[in-house]
């Protein structure tokens, strides 16, 4: 088998981010929904960090800041989710419909 | 100096990564949906150990399979979801979100093919700071030129920690 080149991660990281989206676009569950959110912030983190192997320190420390926000937006999300839950009595998200007309 | 980047390690980890990332917008109950999310972070950190980011792989592990796993395992206890899992899981609109999103994945594709050019087939390398002092780089680069970023994470930080405790607060 060839080489391992950027382009393979890149293609792998495409691959994931194509999976989150799918996610975030066709489920129900909210929950899920934060999962996919997750996949797709980690589909892009591979791609800095493919690209720190050749340019230098900066992706990796990007990478790091990413999974800074990624842990900021899980806590805010899930807490988000108690509260909706505690409302509605469910976790699908076409049933949240307060600010819909 | 070589990679350790072996082509079997390379698809073997890919393979896992993408099949349990398919598990994850498949599978109807949501904790099986987070154990296959949990095998797709570890597979990403194997992919960090051979990009010769050790530091990165760590935290990683630690924060992402240690941490906010750990927190939508104990959301997904909280709320009740017997009764989600018997309802249908997806909506209305899926076949035209995925059709969407597979353009995007053949658009991502495209501009792939055509600027191959753009990264330079092998990796650099003379590149210095690698798996040695891999860590003592990223503080440097954390605590020098990214000084102002990094304070404003940790402001981030706080705001959310008190956002997520006042939405999950019954009365405030």
């Amino acid at each position: 088998m060839a080489e391992i080149t950027t382009m393979h991660y890149l293609v792998v990281a495409a691959a994931l981010f194509i999976i989150g989206t799918i996610g975030v676009l066709t489920r129900r569950n909210v929950v899920i929904i934060l999962m996919s959110i997750e996949l797709i912030l980690n589909a892009v983190n591979l791609n800095l960090v493919a690209f720190s192997r050749l340019w230098g320190m900066h992706g990796q420390v990007f990478a790091i800041f990413v999974i800074t926000d990624a842990a900021a937006e899980a806590a805010v999300g899930l807490g988000i989710i108690i509260a909706f839950f505690r409302n509605k009595e469910t976790v699908n998200v076409d049933e949240v419909d307060l600010l819909k007309w | 100096m070589n990679p350790v980047a072996t082509p079997f390690f390379f698809y073997f980890l890919a393979i896992m990564a993408i099949v349990s990332a398919i598990a994850v917008i498949t599978r109807r109950n949501p904790v099986h949906a987070a154990l296959s999310l949990i095998v797709t972070l570890l597979s990403l950190a194997g992919f960090y150990l051979m990009l010769y980011a050790p530091f990165v792989a760590a935290v990683q592990i630690v924060l992402y399979a240690g941490g906010i796993m750990v927190l939508f395992l104990f959301v997904i206890m909280l709320v009740n979801l017997e009764q989600n899992i018997r309802e249908y899981q997806f909506n209305k609109q899926w076949i035209v979100a995925t059709i969407a999103s597979l353009a995007l994945g053949g658009l991502l594709l495209f501009v792939y093919r055509t600027g191959r050019g753009a990264f330079p087939s092998a990796f650099y390398q003379s590149y210095r700071g690698l798996e040695a002092d891999n860590t003592q780089q990223i503080g440097i680069w954390l605590y020098g030129n990214y000084m102002l970023p990094f304070e404003i994470a940790s402001l981030l930080l706080l705001v959310a920690i008190v956002g997520a405790v006042v939405m999950a607060k019954k009365r405030i």
